[in-house]
Protein backbone atom coordinates (compact mmCIF):
# COMPACT_ATOMS: atom_id res chain seq x y z
CA UNK A 1 0.00 0.00 0.00
CA UNK A 2 3.04 2.23 0.03
CA UNK A 3 3.39 2.16 -3.76
CA UNK A 4 3.07 5.30 -5.82
CA UNK A 5 -0.32 6.82 -6.47
CA UNK A 6 -0.58 6.83 -10.27
CA UNK A 7 -3.74 8.69 -11.03
CA UNK A 8 -5.58 11.70 -9.77
CA UNK A 9 -8.73 9.78 -10.38
CA UNK A 10 -10.02 7.62 -7.55
CA UNK A 11 -10.87 3.96 -7.97
CA UNK A 12 -14.58 3.36 -7.47
CA UNK A 13 -15.00 0.03 -5.71
CA UNK A 14 -18.34 -1.69 -5.12
CA UNK A 15 -18.08 -4.45 -2.53
CA UNK A 16 -20.73 -6.95 -1.50
CA UNK A 17 -21.63 -6.46 2.18
CA UNK A 18 -23.72 -8.89 4.20
CA UNK A 19 -24.97 -12.40 3.47
CA UNK A 20 -27.28 -13.67 0.74
CA UNK A 21 -29.61 -10.71 1.36
CA UNK A 22 -26.79 -8.18 1.34
CA UNK A 23 -26.05 -5.36 -1.09
CA UNK A 24 -23.21 -3.62 -2.90
CA UNK A 25 -21.57 -0.74 -1.00
CA UNK A 26 -19.42 1.90 -2.73
CA UNK A 27 -15.90 2.85 -1.60
CA UNK A 28 -13.27 5.12 -3.08
CA UNK A 29 -9.54 4.54 -2.84
CA UNK A 30 -6.49 5.83 -4.63
CA UNK A 31 -5.25 4.13 -7.80
CA UNK A 32 -1.74 2.79 -7.28
CA UNK A 33 1.01 1.19 -9.28
CA UNK A 34 1.12 -2.62 -9.19
CA UNK A 35 -2.11 -2.81 -7.28
CA UNK A 36 -3.84 -6.20 -7.06
CA UNK A 37 -7.52 -6.64 -6.30
CA UNK A 38 -6.53 -8.21 -2.98
CA UNK A 39 -4.53 -5.02 -2.22
CA UNK A 40 -7.71 -3.04 -2.89
CA UNK A 41 -9.79 -5.16 -0.50
CA UNK A 42 -7.08 -5.02 2.16
CA UNK A 43 -6.74 -1.24 1.86
CA UNK A 44 -10.49 -0.78 2.21
CA UNK A 45 -10.62 -3.11 5.22
CA UNK A 46 -7.69 -1.43 6.97
CA UNK A 47 -8.53 2.17 6.23
CA UNK A 48 -12.23 2.49 5.55
CA UNK A 49 -14.24 -0.51 6.67
CA UNK A 50 -12.67 -2.55 9.52
CA UNK A 51 -15.67 -4.87 9.69
CA UNK A 52 -15.20 -6.06 6.08
CA UNK A 53 -14.79 -9.85 6.02
CA UNK A 54 -12.67 -11.58 3.37
CA UNK A 55 -10.33 -14.56 3.09
CA UNK A 56 -6.71 -14.70 2.10
CA UNK A 57 -3.58 -16.53 3.21
CA UNK A 58 -0.52 -16.78 0.97
CA UNK A 59 -1.03 -13.66 -1.22
CA UNK A 60 1.11 -15.23 -3.97
CA UNK A 61 -1.20 -17.58 -5.88
CA UNK A 62 -0.52 -20.78 -4.01
CA UNK A 63 -3.43 -21.31 -1.63
CA UNK A 64 -6.43 -20.10 -3.67
CA UNK A 65 -8.27 -18.83 -0.60
CA UNK A 66 -8.62 -15.25 -1.91
CA UNK A 67 -10.87 -16.29 -4.82
CA UNK A 68 -13.67 -13.76 -5.37
CA UNK A 69 -15.86 -12.51 -8.18
CA UNK A 70 -14.28 -9.47 -9.81
CA UNK A 71 -16.38 -7.59 -12.36
CA UNK A 72 -18.51 -10.70 -12.76
CA UNK A 73 -15.72 -13.26 -13.20
CA UNK A 74 -14.23 -15.58 -10.56
CA UNK A 75 -10.54 -14.91 -9.98
CA UNK A 76 -7.71 -15.24 -7.50
CA UNK A 77 -7.62 -11.64 -6.31
CA UNK A 78 -3.94 -11.85 -5.30
CA UNK A 79 -2.99 -12.67 -8.91
CA UNK A 80 -5.30 -10.13 -10.53
CA UNK A 81 -3.86 -6.71 -11.25
CA UNK A 82 -6.40 -3.91 -11.07
CA UNK A 83 -5.14 -2.43 -14.34
CA UNK A 84 -6.07 -5.66 -16.16
CA UNK A 85 -9.69 -5.79 -15.00
CA UNK A 86 -10.71 -2.23 -14.13
CA UNK A 87 -13.52 -0.82 -16.25
CA UNK A 88 -13.88 2.96 -16.32
CA UNK A 89 -12.04 3.32 -12.99
CA UNK A 90 -14.51 0.97 -11.33
CA UNK A 91 -14.37 -2.50 -9.78
CA UNK A 92 -17.18 -4.68 -8.46
CA UNK A 93 -16.03 -7.29 -5.97
CA UNK A 94 -18.39 -10.02 -4.76
CA UNK A 95 -18.02 -13.44 -3.14
CA UNK A 96 -17.80 -16.50 -5.39
CA UNK A 97 -20.98 -17.35 -7.29
CA UNK A 98 -22.84 -20.66 -6.73
CA UNK A 99 -21.98 -20.81 -3.02
CA UNK A 100 -23.90 -19.54 0.03
CA UNK A 101 -22.64 -16.16 1.23
CA UNK A 102 -21.60 -16.05 4.91
CA UNK A 103 -20.57 -12.44 5.27
CA UNK A 104 -19.28 -9.88 2.80
CA UNK A 105 -16.69 -11.57 0.58
CA UNK A 106 -16.62 -14.83 2.52
CA UNK A 107 -18.69 -17.71 1.16
CA UNK A 108 -19.42 -21.12 2.61
CA UNK A 109 -17.20 -23.65 0.84
CA UNK A 110 -18.83 -26.69 2.48
CA UNK A 111 -21.15 -27.50 -0.49
CA UNK A 112 -18.12 -27.31 -2.79
CA UNK A 113 -15.97 -29.58 -0.60
CA UNK A 114 -18.88 -32.06 -0.45
CA UNK A 115 -18.74 -32.43 -4.23
CA UNK A 116 -15.43 -34.31 -3.93
CA UNK A 117 -17.06 -36.98 -1.76
CA UNK A 118 -20.03 -37.11 -4.12
CA UNK A 119 -17.61 -37.70 -7.01
CA UNK A 120 -16.06 -40.74 -5.35
CA UNK A 121 -13.10 -39.21 -3.51
CA UNK A 122 -11.04 -39.61 -1.39
CA UNK A 123 -8.24 -41.90 -2.49
CA UNK A 124 -8.40 -45.33 -0.97
CA UNK A 125 -5.33 -47.53 -1.02
CA UNK A 126 -5.04 -51.11 0.10
CA UNK A 127 -1.28 -51.31 0.64
CA UNK A 128 0.22 -50.81 4.08
CA UNK A 129 3.55 -49.20 4.90
CA UNK A 130 5.05 -52.67 5.10
CA UNK A 131 4.51 -53.32 1.40
CA UNK A 132 6.51 -51.94 -1.49
CA UNK A 133 5.08 -48.80 -3.11
CA UNK A 134 3.15 -49.50 -6.32
CA UNK A 135 5.29 -49.04 -9.42
CA UNK A 136 3.57 -46.48 -11.67
CA UNK A 137 5.54 -45.64 -14.79
CA UNK A 138 5.55 -41.89 -15.46
CA UNK A 139 4.86 -42.47 -19.16
CA UNK A 140 2.04 -44.98 -18.72
CA UNK A 141 -1.22 -43.79 -20.36
CA UNK A 142 -3.11 -43.74 -17.07
CA UNK A 143 -0.43 -41.76 -15.31
CA UNK A 144 -0.24 -39.27 -18.20
CA UNK A 145 -4.04 -38.84 -18.07
CA UNK A 146 -4.01 -38.31 -14.30
CA UNK A 147 -1.02 -35.95 -14.52
CA UNK A 148 -2.92 -33.58 -16.79
CA UNK A 149 -5.63 -33.18 -14.14
CA UNK A 150 -3.50 -32.96 -11.00
CA UNK A 151 -2.41 -29.71 -9.34
CA UNK A 152 -5.95 -28.62 -8.46
CA UNK A 153 -5.83 -26.64 -5.22
CA UNK A 154 -9.61 -26.62 -4.68
CA UNK A 155 -10.05 -22.86 -4.97
CA UNK A 156 -13.64 -23.22 -6.31
CA UNK A 157 -13.09 -20.79 -9.20
CA UNK A 158 -14.28 -23.40 -11.74
CA UNK A 159 -17.29 -24.27 -9.56
CA UNK A 160 -18.17 -20.59 -9.41
CA UNK A 161 -17.77 -20.16 -13.19
CA UNK A 162 -19.88 -23.21 -14.08
CA UNK A 163 -23.31 -22.49 -15.61
CA UNK A 164 -24.62 -25.99 -14.92
CA UNK A 165 -23.85 -25.64 -11.18
CA UNK A 166 -25.88 -22.41 -11.17
CA UNK A 167 -28.82 -24.18 -12.86
CA UNK A 168 -28.66 -27.54 -11.11
CA UNK A 169 -27.56 -27.66 -7.46
CA UNK A 170 -27.25 -31.46 -7.70
CA UNK A 171 -24.47 -31.21 -10.30
CA UNK A 172 -21.12 -32.28 -8.84
CA UNK A 173 -19.27 -29.64 -10.80
CA UNK A 174 -15.93 -29.47 -12.57
CA UNK A 175 -13.53 -29.73 -9.61
CA UNK A 176 -15.12 -32.86 -8.14
CA UNK A 177 -15.30 -34.57 -11.53
CA UNK A 178 -11.73 -33.57 -12.31
CA UNK A 179 -10.68 -35.24 -9.04
CA UNK A 180 -12.71 -38.33 -9.95
CA UNK A 181 -10.86 -38.55 -13.27
CA UNK A 182 -7.48 -38.58 -11.49
CA UNK A 183 -8.73 -41.40 -9.21
CA UNK A 184 -10.21 -43.41 -12.07
CA UNK A 185 -6.74 -43.32 -13.67
CA UNK A 186 -4.92 -44.18 -10.44
CA UNK A 187 -4.12 -47.91 -10.37
CA UNK A 188 -3.40 -47.69 -6.63
CA UNK A 189 -6.97 -46.53 -5.90
CA UNK A 190 -8.90 -49.64 -4.90
CA UNK A 191 -12.34 -48.07 -5.43
CA UNK A 192 -11.88 -47.11 -9.09
CA UNK A 193 -15.12 -48.77 -10.23
CA UNK A 194 -17.11 -47.17 -7.43
CA UNK A 195 -15.57 -43.75 -8.05
CA UNK A 196 -16.45 -44.03 -11.73
CA UNK A 197 -20.04 -45.02 -10.94
CA UNK A 198 -20.41 -42.06 -8.60
CA UNK A 199 -18.88 -39.66 -11.13
CA UNK A 200 -21.26 -40.96 -13.79
CA UNK A 201 -24.29 -41.17 -11.51
CA UNK A 202 -26.95 -38.56 -10.86
CA UNK A 203 -25.51 -35.04 -11.06
CA UNK A 204 -22.29 -36.48 -12.53
CA UNK A 205 -20.39 -35.98 -15.77
CA UNK A 206 -23.51 -36.63 -17.90
CA UNK A 207 -24.91 -33.29 -16.72
CA UNK A 208 -22.00 -31.30 -18.17
CA UNK A 209 -23.00 -29.16 -21.16
CA UNK A 210 -19.39 -28.66 -22.32
CA UNK A 211 -19.58 -24.86 -22.16
CA UNK A 212 -15.95 -24.81 -21.09
CA UNK A 213 -16.32 -22.03 -18.48
CA UNK A 214 -14.29 -24.14 -16.02
CA UNK A 215 -11.36 -24.59 -18.40
CA UNK A 216 -11.55 -20.95 -19.38
CA UNK A 217 -11.30 -19.71 -15.78
CA UNK A 218 -9.01 -22.22 -14.01
CA UNK A 219 -6.16 -20.14 -12.55
CA UNK A 220 -3.70 -23.04 -12.80
CA UNK A 221 -4.75 -23.77 -16.38
CA UNK A 222 -6.16 -27.21 -15.73
CA UNK A 223 -8.76 -28.51 -18.17
CA UNK A 224 -11.69 -29.96 -16.22
CA UNK A 225 -13.58 -30.16 -19.55
CA UNK A 226 -11.00 -32.72 -20.67
CA UNK A 227 -11.40 -34.76 -17.47
CA UNK A 228 -15.19 -34.74 -17.79
CA UNK A 229 -14.92 -35.77 -21.46
CA UNK A 230 -12.65 -38.63 -20.32
CA UNK A 231 -15.30 -39.80 -17.86
CA UNK A 232 -17.97 -39.63 -20.58
CA UNK A 233 -15.80 -41.71 -22.92
CA UNK A 234 -15.24 -44.24 -20.16
CA UNK A 235 -19.00 -44.74 -20.08
CA UNK A 236 -18.66 -46.25 -23.58
CA UNK A 237 -15.27 -47.91 -23.35
CA UNK A 238 -15.14 -48.93 -19.69
CA UNK A 239 -12.53 -48.01 -17.10
CA UNK A 240 -9.22 -46.91 -18.62
CA UNK A 241 -6.60 -49.67 -18.65
CA UNK A 242 -2.84 -49.74 -19.14
CA UNK B 1 -24.12 -11.57 -21.35
CA UNK B 2 -22.70 -12.83 -18.05
CA UNK B 3 -18.94 -12.15 -17.99
CA UNK B 4 -18.08 -15.84 -17.41
CA UNK B 5 -19.73 -16.67 -20.74
CA UNK B 6 -17.75 -14.29 -22.94
CA UNK B 7 -15.78 -16.94 -24.80
CA UNK B 8 -16.10 -18.93 -28.00
CA UNK B 9 -16.89 -22.32 -26.47
CA UNK B 10 -19.98 -20.85 -24.83
CA UNK B 11 -20.98 -19.17 -28.09
CA UNK B 12 -20.64 -22.51 -29.91
CA UNK B 13 -22.70 -24.32 -27.25
CA UNK B 14 -25.45 -21.70 -27.43
CA UNK B 15 -25.55 -21.65 -31.26
CA UNK B 16 -25.84 -25.44 -31.18
CA UNK B 17 -28.61 -25.40 -28.57
CA UNK B 18 -30.66 -22.54 -30.03
CA UNK B 19 -30.49 -24.00 -33.57
CA UNK B 20 -31.58 -27.37 -32.14
CA UNK B 21 -34.52 -25.82 -30.28
CA UNK B 22 -35.67 -23.93 -33.40
CA UNK B 23 -35.41 -27.08 -35.51
CA UNK B 24 -37.45 -28.96 -32.91
CA UNK B 25 -40.15 -26.30 -33.21
CA UNK B 26 -40.27 -26.94 -36.95
CA UNK B 27 -40.50 -30.74 -36.65
CA UNK B 28 -44.27 -30.92 -35.91
CA UNK B 29 -44.95 -28.81 -39.03
CA UNK B 30 -42.65 -31.10 -41.01
CA UNK B 31 -44.48 -34.24 -39.88
CA UNK B 32 -47.87 -32.62 -40.43
CA UNK B 33 -46.88 -31.84 -44.01
CA UNK B 34 -45.52 -35.34 -44.63
CA UNK B 35 -48.64 -36.81 -43.04
CA UNK B 36 -50.77 -35.05 -45.67
CA UNK B 37 -49.39 -37.58 -48.18
CA UNK B 38 -51.62 -40.16 -46.50
CA UNK B 39 -54.57 -38.30 -47.99
CA UNK B 40 -53.16 -38.71 -51.49
CA UNK B 41 -50.64 -36.92 -53.75
CA UNK B 42 -52.95 -33.94 -54.34
CA UNK B 43 -53.03 -33.10 -50.65
CA UNK B 44 -49.24 -33.22 -50.40
CA UNK B 45 -48.78 -31.21 -53.60
CA UNK B 46 -51.15 -28.59 -52.23
CA UNK B 47 -48.82 -28.00 -49.30
CA UNK B 48 -45.65 -28.31 -51.41
CA UNK B 49 -46.90 -25.51 -53.65
CA UNK B 50 -46.74 -23.24 -50.60
CA UNK B 51 -42.96 -23.45 -50.99
CA UNK B 52 -43.25 -21.31 -54.14
CA UNK B 53 -44.20 -18.39 -51.91
CA UNK B 54 -41.06 -16.23 -51.41
CA UNK B 55 -41.69 -15.94 -47.66
CA UNK B 56 -41.94 -19.72 -47.31
CA UNK B 57 -38.81 -20.06 -49.46
CA UNK B 58 -36.99 -17.65 -47.13
CA UNK B 59 -38.15 -19.68 -44.12
CA UNK B 60 -36.91 -22.86 -45.80
CA UNK B 61 -33.53 -21.23 -46.39
CA UNK B 62 -33.46 -20.43 -42.66
CA UNK B 63 -34.24 -24.03 -41.80
CA UNK B 64 -31.51 -25.39 -44.07
CA UNK B 65 -29.01 -22.95 -42.54
CA UNK B 66 -30.08 -23.94 -39.02
CA UNK B 67 -29.67 -27.58 -39.94
CA UNK B 68 -26.17 -26.84 -41.28
CA UNK B 69 -25.00 -24.99 -38.15
CA UNK B 70 -26.56 -27.63 -35.87
CA UNK B 71 -24.88 -30.43 -37.78
CA UNK B 72 -21.45 -28.79 -37.78
CA UNK B 73 -21.54 -27.78 -34.11
CA UNK B 74 -22.91 -31.21 -33.18
CA UNK B 75 -19.82 -32.74 -34.78
CA UNK B 76 -17.77 -30.41 -32.58
CA UNK B 77 -19.46 -31.78 -29.43
CA UNK B 78 -18.85 -35.36 -30.59
CA UNK B 79 -15.17 -34.60 -31.21
CA UNK B 80 -14.91 -32.81 -27.88
CA UNK B 81 -16.47 -35.56 -25.84
CA UNK B 82 -15.72 -38.78 -27.67
CA UNK B 83 -12.21 -38.40 -29.04
CA UNK B 84 -9.11 -38.36 -26.86
CA UNK B 85 -7.64 -34.94 -26.25
CA UNK B 86 -4.86 -33.28 -26.61
CA UNK B 87 -7.08 -31.03 -28.69
CA UNK B 88 -8.07 -28.09 -26.56
CA UNK B 89 -11.40 -26.38 -26.26
CA UNK B 90 -9.74 -23.23 -27.59
CA UNK B 91 -8.64 -25.07 -30.71
CA UNK B 92 -12.12 -26.52 -31.20
CA UNK B 93 -13.50 -23.02 -30.77
CA UNK B 94 -12.09 -22.27 -34.20
CA UNK B 95 -14.80 -24.68 -35.34
CA UNK B 96 -17.32 -21.85 -35.07
CA UNK B 97 -16.36 -19.88 -38.18
CA UNK B 98 -16.15 -22.95 -40.48
CA UNK B 99 -19.53 -24.07 -39.06
CA UNK B 100 -21.10 -20.71 -39.87
CA UNK B 101 -19.57 -20.76 -43.35
CA UNK B 102 -20.76 -24.33 -43.90
CA UNK B 103 -24.30 -23.33 -42.88
CA UNK B 104 -24.17 -20.26 -45.11
CA UNK B 105 -22.92 -22.36 -48.02
CA UNK B 106 -25.62 -24.96 -47.47
CA UNK B 107 -28.26 -22.21 -47.41
CA UNK B 108 -26.91 -20.70 -50.64
CA UNK B 109 -26.83 -24.13 -52.29
CA UNK B 110 -30.46 -24.58 -51.30
CA UNK B 111 -31.40 -21.24 -52.84
CA UNK B 112 -29.43 -22.06 -56.00
CA UNK B 113 -31.01 -25.52 -56.35
CA UNK B 114 -34.53 -24.31 -55.71
CA UNK B 115 -34.36 -21.37 -58.12
CA UNK B 116 -32.55 -23.10 -61.01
Amino acid sequence: MSSTVTSERLLQVSIWRGGDDGRLVQYEIETRENQTVLDVVTEIQRRLEPSLAYRFACRVGVCGSCAMTVNGRPRWTCRTHVKNVVEDHALTIEPLRNLPKIKDLVCDLAPFIDTFKRAGAPFSGSNTRHEKPAAVKPDSPLRVAADAALQCINCAVCYSACDVVSWNPDYIGPAGLNRAWTLVNDVRHNRREQTFKMAFGEGGCGSCHSHGNCTRHCPVELRPSESIAGLKRAAFSGLPTE
Amino acid sequence: MHPTRRHQSYLAAMAHRVSGALLALFLPVHFLLLGSALDGPEALDHYLRLADNPFVKFAEWGLVSLLGIHLALGLRVLLLELTPWPHRTEKLSTWILPSALFALGLGLLFIYRSTS
